[in-house]
């Protein structure tokens, strides 16, 4: 008898493959779900992956992802493929792709840059130096943020 | 050049730079033949300094002076609307919409370049955070180039706050689009250059070298850039006290050096530079200081008409 895993296939939603290692859980806390919504979702950790070594995968019914969380998926999983299912079967596979410039969706770390200032018209923008190993450098001020900030940041908990 | 903001020192060219230095020394010819110049009469140049200074505002309102310009100045916040919390954004907007240029020192990093966003007119930053103070870093080449003759193939020293002074900081930088010899970084450990401006001195190919040491260097120096350790960058009061007057710069410190050293410092100084050295020939500080304002001239003119 086969001894594998099997995940069961989604009618409708969304299926995030390719996503790094151990960050499945980050994933969904940027897709804003707990569980507690009631949709079915089935997460998929430290899978095999030819491309990555080792995988996850994070697959939730009945949920279309925003632009706004697709770029924040792409910072902290960069390989990630987005498949858009309908009914049972995938009808758009969209790689993530990190852009050039983030703005808007990362606060500096330097309290002393404009991006800070309270009542100052100003959005934060960071250029992307390097996509692996994460490093965005503040457009403004050149503070640097990696990886773990990126995390900490938009999903709000230990990177 | 014309329409440029004046941003960082590395947002020029070498090219760039060269053409400033050269139109600085039409000016300092001008300048020595008396009277004032009337290439920029008509315009305006507004000067918003939101941090103390004595040099760089004046030098610039001298500069726009002397060539038949004028100018506007930002009062001090308690006599302008910022008192009633007027922001930045605003004030950028207003200025812009009497002046031809703007100057402005802001003790937040990025606010010149959020200036420059905001205005349609060029903004020059006359020194922004911890970071940068580009014509600071011009005027103190073309010092150098003035007392040596050339920026190229020379040994430099930049002393003192090297992680706080945007002032050695923005020097170290305009020295990366040169080819000197070697730099040495000569500071306390706390106060050493930060990564991104080492990383910048290895991706231009500069040679380099960290040192706590003056006295290991002295000998081989063609130019000695001497900082103030600011008391104003320190989050934590007694780690300045420890740092502070350890890295003085006198006649003893200066045993063994060249004979055609040059000492250059962005001034005030406070005790990092004894006042033994003022009547040597070593002393081009008060020179460098004297140099803004031709410097200035040369890049207004520059920006203004090209």
């Amino acid at each position: 008898m086969e001894r594998e895993l099997r995940v069961s296939k989604i009618k409708d939603g969304t299926v995030i493959d390719h996503i790094d290692a151990g960050r499945a859980l980050h994933v969904l806390r940027i897709l804003g779900l707990t569980g507690a919504e009631g949709l079915t979702i089935a997460v998929v950790m430290n899978v095999p992956s030819q491309k990555l070594g080792k995988k996850d995968i994070v697959k939730v019914e009945g949920v279309a992802l925003e632009e706004e969380q697709v770029s924040k998926i792409a910072l902290i999983a960069p390989s990630a493929t987005i498949n858009i299912i309908k009914d049972y079967a995938v009808v758009e596979k969209v790689k993530v792709q990190v852009p050039a410039l983030i703005e808007g969706l990362l606060k500096c770390a330097n309290p002393n840059c404009i991006t800070n200032q309270p009542r100052e018209p100003v959005k934060s923008r960071f250029k992307v130096s390097s996509v692996r190993p994460l490093k965005l450098v503040c457009e403004y001020c050149g503070t640097e943020l990696n990886q773990d900030d990126a995390i900490r940041q938009l999903t709000g908990g230990a990177a | 050049m014309r329409g440029k903001d004046v941003l960082t020192i590395t947002g020029f060219s070498r090219d760039e730079l060269e053409r400033v230095f050269d139109e600085a020394d039409i000016m300092l010819s001008a300048l020595d033949k008396g009277g004032s110049l009337r290439i920029l009469e008509g315009y305006v140049m507004a000067t918003a300094f939101f941090e103390p200074s004595t040099r760089t505002k004046l030098s610039f309102q001298t500069a726009m002076l002397r060539l038949g310009g004028s100018y506007i100045d930002l009062p001090p916040e308690e006599a302008s609307s910022r008192a009633k919390g007027e922001n930045l954004a605003d004030t950028i907007r207003m200025l812009d919409s009497y002046a031809d240029v703007i100057v402005i020192r802001h003790r937040v990093e990025g606010a010149a370049r959020f200036a420059a966003e905001i205005a349609v007119h060029p903004v020059i930053n006359g020194g922004d955070g911890t970071r940068d103070h580009p014509t600071q870093a011009m005027i103190d080449l073309y010092t150098v180039r003035k007392a040596l003759g050339k920026i190229d193939g020379l040994t430099y020293g930049v002393l003192g706050d090297l992680k706080y002074g945007r002032a050695a900081r923005s020097f170290i930088l305009g020295l990366s689009l040169f080819k000197p010899k070697k730099v040495y970084l000569i500071s306390p450990p706390q106060l050493a250059c930060r990564l991104d401006t080492l990383q910048l001195l290895e991706e231009k190919g500069v040679v380099y070298e960290e040192t706590s040491s003056l006295a290991g260097v002295i000998s081989e120096l063609d130019v000695l850039y001497v900082t103030r350790i600011q008391r104003e960058r320190f989050p934590d009061p007694t780690e300045y006290e420890k740092v502070r007057g350890s890295y003085k710069v006198s006649m003893e410190a200066l045993k063994g050096a060249k004979e055609r050293l040059v000492v250059l410092h962005p001034l005030p100084r406070v005790d990092e530079l004894a006042f033994d050295l003022d009547n040597t020939r070593h002393a081009w500080y008060f020179t460098q200081a004297a140099f803004g304002v031709p410097v200035r001239m040369a890049l207004l003119k520059l920006i203004l008409k090209g």
